[in-house]
């Protein structure tokens, strides 16, 4: 592992002293393919534009009266300003094309550009939600075919395709297991949820009505038990459970606690985020689960693009399906797909929906990409998925359990992800300032302080789509960051140094703030955008 | 597998250096009756790059794409025009394979876009501020609901929802709120030139906590809000308003300019495309900034670096359910960042200059339509007004018509009954929406259809 | 005028039947730099024990409640321009808001200045 690479870099080996490599400022801000860019709205005018439209004609009006007379505020540049900005904003950003991304329970890994080609094919990416269904079968189809294989890699009975989101499918699937329950006229008011959850899971579950309860872990860093069995009641709705969970560790009584929750007339939400690492080795519904969202995003490699969008197909046991929400897709035995809507839902038998949860059909976007990749993976691949993800993982927790403390290195295995504590830093050096130092060696931190359950928690996700080498690069960039960290670095605490910023005040932006660009001088003071002119 | 970079080899020192057997001995947590010991039932092996792309153009040429049609669909979707600039960066892998900016020293490229977008948003919808992005138009409709309610802080109970409101809006709303004790007022839509907002005012009481009005509505026609924001301010209510085509918003007043508390609506118009529904961008944004701690999801503020440079991070993040937990504003923890990206870049192209003759030639167009479609026999125009959308009357059951119609390649327009299915007496009407794709010949081939399959 | 601490380290300055109500000092070290405070409607009725008021630093909220039972009668405004106020004096500029005491024998159980110090040296 500490085989120079192809530069003759060699894990642990500070590339020179920094200070000899600092130059003199520069009068643009610049620093060579460091780029500092402006607002739109510094460089833009509202009278300048990259699209070639007709200039208005005078012709009828039928707009009410109403027409917009005072300045809307828009800047424009031209199509070269337009590229040349969003090209240099791209490269402040770094992204899993750049490099390992390893934020725990995120699932950074690489998305095949195969899907987006498949994405932007005119039959998906330009058909209307709303044509009439003999125009868009082969849509439905994908969406159809998509929910096939959930179902069939999750071993449910159902799936809800229309969430948007991870956190909306967690919904969906809460809004069913409340109607299951209301339609046998049983109030349940408590849903339990283990203290290592994800804040979405008692955010749900609050929204749904239900009051949260916490479900104590034993040491191992699991559920405990025999508590949540002591808990169960004619009052508990349901659990939240995240398996594999946000320890990075299996549930090993999973199915212990789905037949005691079912056996209390409860059921068994399983947050799905970490399908990931059992994708084709363990269905969820032979665990005894009701209803599990799945990150499109995460197991299915969808693209993050910054933030969203996500997709969160629920899938759903045989006591939860019926509830599920419209609309959906529906395979009759002539091989037709159907799309199943308010007007026809009585026709496929499907009339105890709760409702609805958005206005068209889902991320169709998403899906397209999804089932590329379940296709392209196939039965083998997708088992090989999950085993590489797994191992990787364990690799990287074996690798720096002597230098980074794992409090639950003792608990057998981790899954898809490893988990480390604060424990042994030297004075004040934080979790913040290890992952900050991470940084400068040119990687994304791990995931900081989540679960709440362990101190200064870092949780590593590496995912299968690492090689060996960019795994031991980074282990040795981990194990660097780590021991100075022990070693009381003070230079830890202003990292990183080397980023297109240094570290951003994120207290002054709370106080005080500015959600939106406004013109620097009031009007009537100095010139606006517009007269101020374009670059 | 060409994802897969491990090899074999690889796999052995791997686990050795952990001190495993087998890649098995990591699964042993796993009990051995949960472990599937084949693969998945009927799912085949790897396949290649080219097979699985034939596989999925072989379903896409199973579907009329919008740009091989006379296209006139509208009703919360719109078929624009999108700059070949706008996909190029998108598909740049710094944005594509980023994710959400938590750690902003190496993420400030994805935050100044969201903050220049924030910025466009607000202009547009005449607010203060605006958030990162919503999933889609009609969860962002709910969301303005239930933080009204936050603002009401449970007092009042009830929301009026207009009866032209986009009915899958009004359904995901009536969903949401069977689970919240929110008690939902809305009355059907009418069937007539102007918006009954009379009527709307009337159910506006003092329980109210908010008033949801779409502009242009459904039906596509537009009036004026001031009234409806005064009414609903006198008892206490906040105005909601929804807006599904912002390209509209370059012809037509804003709401926040006509006293619009809080505006939402769907972005997919600039930049995003249709994409059958999904992903699209929902957008949220609140005229007084005082408002703005009881916003849902992210939020991108301007702040400093340590050596005073100007940057940008996500703020406010106490009201999230990362923080908050269970009394988060909501429980959304994603935004629509890649389609937020596309409006952004869509409307810097545009500019305001290229926004408003963007509208301009769809109301010309609209009207050239309207008066044209009023000639074919049989048919009426509904709207006094309207921007690029209106509703026709056939006469007969105008769902029929459309399904007729799409075998020649004319996609008509949406029927109500598609969209109301229990009203009967709405079914012969039709959306016919009209944006600068379509051209002056697709609307005769139109009117000419339907004068055929009418008489 | 007398002061009293709380276990969830609120100070209350009684003065006559209207007490001031603020975090100590310690409270306001723990939590770092306060962005936010969420105070109560003037007239609103507050619970001893329930939640009263929100404070917030950039990576938490947390609840305050009420010392006491009684009415809000007055909230400290200039903590909306300027929450540092509660790091930079949180037992005197930085108060909360003032409430009337509606029942004085809550009072017992509280602690006093010294009491409250040695309970947070054992912590």
């Amino acid at each position: 592992m500490s085989a120079p690479n192809a530069s003759g870099w060699k894990p642990g080996t500070p590339v020179q002293d920094h200070n000899a490599m600092a130059g003199p400022d520069t009068v643009t801000g610049n620093r060579a393919l460091m780029l500092e860019e402006p607002l739109i709205f510094e460089i833009g005018t509202t009278e300048t534009t990259g699209v070639d439209l007709p200039e208005p004609q005078s012709g009828s009006n039928r707009l009410g009266g109403l027409d917009r007379s005072e300045k809307i505020g828009l800047p424009g540049l031209s199509e070269p300003e337009t590229i040349r900005h969003y090209t240099r904003l791209s490269r402040q950003n770094y992204a899993i094309d750049l490099g390992l991304f390893p934020l725990g329970s995120c699932t950074m890994k690489h998305n095949p550009r195969l899907n987006e080609k498949v994405a932007r094919m005119p039959g998906f990416a330009d058909v209307h939600p709303l044509q009439p269904v003999d125009t868009v079968r082969g849509a439905l189809e994908v969406v159809n075919e998509l929910a096939h294989w959930l179902i069939e890699l999750t071993g449910m009975h159902g799936v809800a395709m229309s969430p948007k989101a991870g956190a909306h499918g967690e919904l969906c699937g809460i809004l069913c297991i409340r109607a299951a329950l209301e339609a046998r006229g049983d109030a349940r008011e408590v849903i339990l949820v283990p203290e290592s959850a994800h804040g979405t899971n008692p955010a749900t579950a609050a929204f749904a009505g239900y009051r949260v309860e916490d479900i104590p872990a034993n040491a191992d860093g699991r559920v405990d038990l025999e508590a949540l069995k002591a808990r169960l009641g004619p009052d508990v709705a349901g659990v939240m459970i995240t398996n594999p969970n946000t320890c990075g560790l299996f549930e090993r009584d999973m199915k212990a606690i789905s037949d005691a929750v079912h056996e209390a007339g409860g059921f068994v939400y399983c947050d799905g985020a970490n399908f990931n690492a059992i994708v084709g080795k363990v269905r969820p519904g032979d665990l005894g689960v009701d209803a599990m969202h799945i990150n499109l995003h995460k197991t299915f490699s969808t693209p993050h693009g910054g933030g969203g969008p996500g997709s969160g197909p629920v899938v759903l046991s045989e006591a939860l399906s019926p509830y599920g929400p419209l609309p959906f897709t529906a395979r009759t035995k002539d091989g037709v797909v159907h799309l199943v809507e308010e007007g026809n839902a009585a026709e496929f038998e499907h009339t105890k929906a709760f409702g609805r949860m958005t206005a068209f059909h889902g991320q169709m976007g998403m899906f397209t990409r999804a089932l590329a990749y379940i296709l392209s993976h196939g039965a083998d691949g997708l088992r090989q998925v999950a085993e590489d993800a797994v191992l990787n993982a364990n690799y990287i927790l074996r690798s720096l359990e002597d230098v980074l403390h794992a409090p639950f290195g003792h608990s057998g295995p981790c899954m898809h992800e490893a988990l480390f504590g604060d424990k042994g830093f030297a004075g004040d050096i934080s979790t913040l300032d290890l992952a900050k130092a991470l940084i400068d060696e040119g990687y994304h931190p791990m995931t900081m302080y989540f679960p709440l359950v362990v101190h200064g928690a870092m949780l590593v996700e590496p995912t299968e789509t690492e090689s060996k080498a960019a795994l031991d690069q980074f282990i040795g960039a981990l194990r660097s960051v780590a021991e100075r960290a022990k070693a009381g670095d003070e230079s830890l605490k202003t990292a990183p140094h080397y980023a297109p910023r240094r570290r951003l005040d994120e207290t002054l932006a709370a106080r005080k703030p500015i959600l939106a660009w406004e013109e620097p001088n009031p009007p009537g003071g100095a010139p606006s955008m517009s007269e101020q002119g374009g670059r | 597998m060409r994802y897969l970079p491990l090899t074999d080899a690889d796999r052995s020192e791997m686990l050795e250096k952990i001190g495993a057997s087998d890649v098995d001995a990591l699964f042993v947590d796993v009990p051995e009756e949960a472990r599937l010991d084949g693969p998945i039932h009927g799912l085949p092996m790897h396949a290649s790059e080219m097979a699985v792309e034939k596989h999925m153009r072989r379903l896409s040429k199973k579907n009329l794409a919008a740009a091989d049609a006379a296209f006139f669909l509208g009703a919360g979707a719109y078929k624009h025009h999108v700059p070949a600039s706008v996909d190029h960066i998108i598909q740049r892998g710094e944005f594509l394979t980023a994710y959400t900016p938590y750690q902003p020293e190496i993420a400030q490229g994805t935050l100044q876009m969201l903050f220049e977008f924030q910025s466009q948003v607000a202009h547009l919808y005449g607010c203060a501020v605006a958030n990162a992005s919503m999933y889609d138009g009609s969860t962002a409709c709910w969301e303005a609901v239930a933080m009204a309610g936050r603002i009401a802080r449970g007092k009042k109970r009830k929301v009026v929802l207009s009866g032209a409101l986009h009915p899958h809006y009004a359904e995901v709303v009536k969903t949401m709120a069977k689970f919240t004790d929110d008690e939902i007022a809305h009355a059907r839509p009418a069937m007539q030139a102007a918006p009954d907002n009379d009527g709307l005012i009337a159910r506006i009481d003092e329980d109210t906590a908010s008033v949801v009005v779409q502009y242009p509505d459904i039906l596509g026609r537009v009036t004026d809000l001031a009234p409806i924001a005064e009414a609903a301010h006198a008892k206490g209510a906040l105005l909601i308003v929804v807006n599904t085509e912002p390209v509209a918003l370059g012809a037509l007043k804003s709401p926040g300019e006509m006293g619009a508390d809080i505006v939402v609506g769907e972005g997919q118009s600039i930049g995003v495309g249709l994409q059958f529904g999904g992903p699209y961008l929902g957008l949220f944004a609140v005229r007084d900034p005082k408002h703005v701690r009881m916003m849902p999801g992210r939020l991108c503020g301007e702040t400093q670096d340590a050596e005073g440079k100007r940057g940008y991070v996500l703020t406010l993040s106490t009201r999230e359910q990362h923080i908050r937990r269970e009394k988060a504003t909501s429980n959304i923890c994603t935004n629509s960042g890649l389609c937020a990206l596309a409006f952004s870049v869509h409307m810097t192209l545009l500019g305001e200059a290229g926004l408003r003759r963007l509208a301009m030639e769809n109301h010309r167009l609209a009207c050239i339509a309207a008066d044209r479609l009023a000639k074919v026999p049989g048919v009426s125009v509904l709207n006094d007004s309207f921007f690029n959308e209106f509703t026709i009357r056939l006469g007969t059951d105008a769902r029929a018509v459309v399904r007729k119609l799409a075998k020649q390649d004319v996609l008509a327009g949406v029927s109500l009954g598609r969209l109301f299915p229990d009203h009967a007496d709405l079914a012969d009407g039709l959306i016919v929406a009209v944006t600068e794709t379509t051209t002056e010949e697709d609307i005769e081939t139109l009117a000419s259809a339907l004068e055929e399959v009418l008489a | 005028m007398a002061r009293y601490f709380t276990d969830e380290h609120e100070w209350i300055d009684l003065e006559g039947d209207t007490a001031t109500v603020g975090i100590t000092d310690y409270a306001q070290g723990q939590l770092g730099d306060i962005v936010f405070v969420e105070l109560p409607e003037v007239g609103s009725m507050v619970e001893k024990g329930k939640d009263a008021a929100v404070v917030e630093s950039v990576k938490a909220a947390s609840d305050v409640y009420a010392p006491l039972s009684g009415e809000v009668v007055e909230v400290n405004d200039s903590l909306d321009d300027d929450p540092a106020l509660v790091n930079s004096s949180p037992e005197e500029d930085g108060w909360f808001f003032k409430m009337t005491v509606s029942d004085k024998s809550e009072l017992e159980g509280l602690m006093d200045d010294k009491a409250y110090k040695s309970f947070c040296d054992g912590l």
